[in-house]
């Protein structure tokens, strides 16, 4: 089941743009973190629109969390690629962008591994969907849609940077030992 | 995985897995805090029956800078003096609660003999003649940061026949695709080289201009019983990477040395620090390389499945 198609994810990221320029009065001071794959392309997204309306460049950086994970040992956890973050983030306030917001162990890893970077003067979070089941206690400052989703379901962003085709967020429901996923009756 | 005991346990595809993981750890290294909280509460037991201090300092590094915590095994203070048995220790250590034991042991095969006897990890840090596979690793990662590995023409020059440095090199070379030329007297090869995926010469002025990679073992003294070459000084004057070698060497050749380097032996000083040697770098490569091994077998949950 498609929740959002290609121009609501455009405007949502348009509007959390906005959002994020608005609440920081600007965006001098801000470092936006796309944690990979998809929130990395989505924090890239979001530098683009605030140059567009902002006149300004937001610094990009990349995060791998996999060695700040609390699953380590439960099941194989393997890197994604470099963290890279080019500005010191130290003072700065960092947008932490991911696509999306479940049980918020990703987020608490996440910051683990950023404040290991420098100490910055803020942490906020941006996510294209939120989905509930909090284990922690974390909310996101900023949020594209909040999709409220049973435990055994699958969210499944695609970006046309990483997955080829039109951006859309589909909901599907639990898989079964592997096979084909059916979709959530509407 | 469960242990690692010699390259032979690794396919092309496990041996790449942990060079492209390695290069993770090589840049969390490079960090202001090069450390991660990825195996907190591990216990990782080093047990060192032969004199070692880079891969020992190596292993320890690489366990802290994931957050283990370890435990040093130094046998010359141990009760090993007063008569215990490799069994003896082994389970003693086991009883304090372990996940992974780093071994180095004079004689081969100890390593695998401590797997069978533990629920632990068992990391080969040397075996007698046998295996090294973590120095073939960090080799095998260094040359890749620097060239393709497919095709390349690596010599491994020198004593060949007391070397695990070079049995785990020939095989994790070979299954990247590298050529690989031993180069040494006979003295000083192996009695049989059945099976061993490489060329052999025993004239280096032969093959030193056409090589990618001269790859140099330590003579290990230590190890030979009697005389295998006339004199230290005829060894170097035909097996030596002298200045004067050098200058035949292909322009962008590069050098290695799993240390420690008998300088002025098998290589001129000036030539292991010079542009093209890989040393340094080879050690610091160890303890991405060592980091690497010990978060795939303690960080995979494949032991508690």
């Amino acid at each position: 089941m498609s929740v959002l198609d290609a121009g609501d994810l455009r405007r949502a990221q348009t509007r959390i743009a906005h959002e994020i320029v608005e609440r920081n009065r600007g965006a001098a001071d801000v470092v936006l973190v796309g944690l990979y794959t998809r929130g990395l392309a989505i924090a890239r997204r979001l530098t683009a629109a605030i140059a567009e309306f902002e006149d300004l460049d937001v610094p990009v950086g990349a995060l791998d969390v996999s060695f700040y994970r609390d699953d380590i040992g439960l099941r194989a956890v393997t890197p994604t690629g470099p963290t890279e973050v080019p500005v010191d983030i130290t003072g700065r306030v960092v947008v932490l962008v991911d696509d999306v917001l479940y049980t918020g162990r990703t987020v608490r890893a996440a910051m683990d591994a950023l404040t290991e970077l420098g100490r910055p003067r803020a942490i906020q979070l941006a996510v294209l969907v939120d989905r509930g089941h909090r284990e922690l206690p974390i909310r996101p400052d900023f949020v594209g849609k909040n999709l409220p989703t049973r435990i055994g379901e699958d969210v499944r962003v695609r970006l046309h940077e990483v997955d080829g085709g039109l951006d859309s967020v589909e909901l599907r429901a639990e898989t079964i030992d592997g096979g084909e996923e059916g979709m959530v009756p509407a | 995985m469960k242990h690692l005991l010699s390259i032979d346990d690794l396919d092309v595809e496990s041996l790449t897995d942990l060079l492209d993981l390695s290069e993770h750890f090589v840049a969390v290294n490079q960090r202001d805090i090069p450390k991660v909280p990825a195996l907190r509460g591990k216990v990782v037991a080093s047990l060192f029956y032969e004199d070692s201090t880079r891969t020992r300092l190596s292993f320890e590094t690489a366990a802290k800078r994931l957050s283990c915590d370890v435990m040093t095994f130094s046998v010359s203070q141990s009760s090993v003096k007063k008569g215990e048995s490799l069994l003896d220790t082994v389970q003693t250590i086991e009883a304090m609660g372990i996940d992974a034991i780093v071994i180095r042991h004079p004689a081969a095969g100890a390593p695998h003999r401590v797997a069978e006897w533990t629920d632990a990890s068992v990391i080969n840090a040397g075996d007698g003649r046998h295996a090294h596979p973590t120095q073939a690793l960090l080799d095998a990662l260094t040359l890749r940061r620097h060239r393709e590995l497919n095709g390349l023409r690596v010599a491994i020059v020198g004593d060949v026949r007391h070397s695990r440095v070079a049995r785990s090199n020939v095989k994790a070379l070979d299954l990247l695709g590298a050529d690989v030329t031993l180069v040494a007297p006979p003295t000083l090869l192996p009695e049989s080289l059945e099976g061993w995926p490489v060329q052999v010469s025993h004239d280096f002025d032969d093959v030193i201009s056409e090589v990618d990679v001269v790859m140099l073992l330590r003579m290990q003294f230590e190890r030979q019983g009697e005389a295998l070459f006339p004199t230290v000084r005829e060894y170097t004057a035909r097996y030596g990477l002298t200045e004067a070698r050098a200058e035949r060497l292909k322009p962008d050749a590069l050098i290695m040395h799993p240390g420690p380097m008998n300088r002025g032996v098998e290589v001129a000083a000036s030539v292991a620090d010079g542009p093209a040697s890989l040393v340094t770098e080879q050690v610091a490569n160890g303890v991405a390389v060592r980091m690497a091994v010990l978060f795939s077998l303690l960080g995979s949950g494949a032991t508690i499945a």
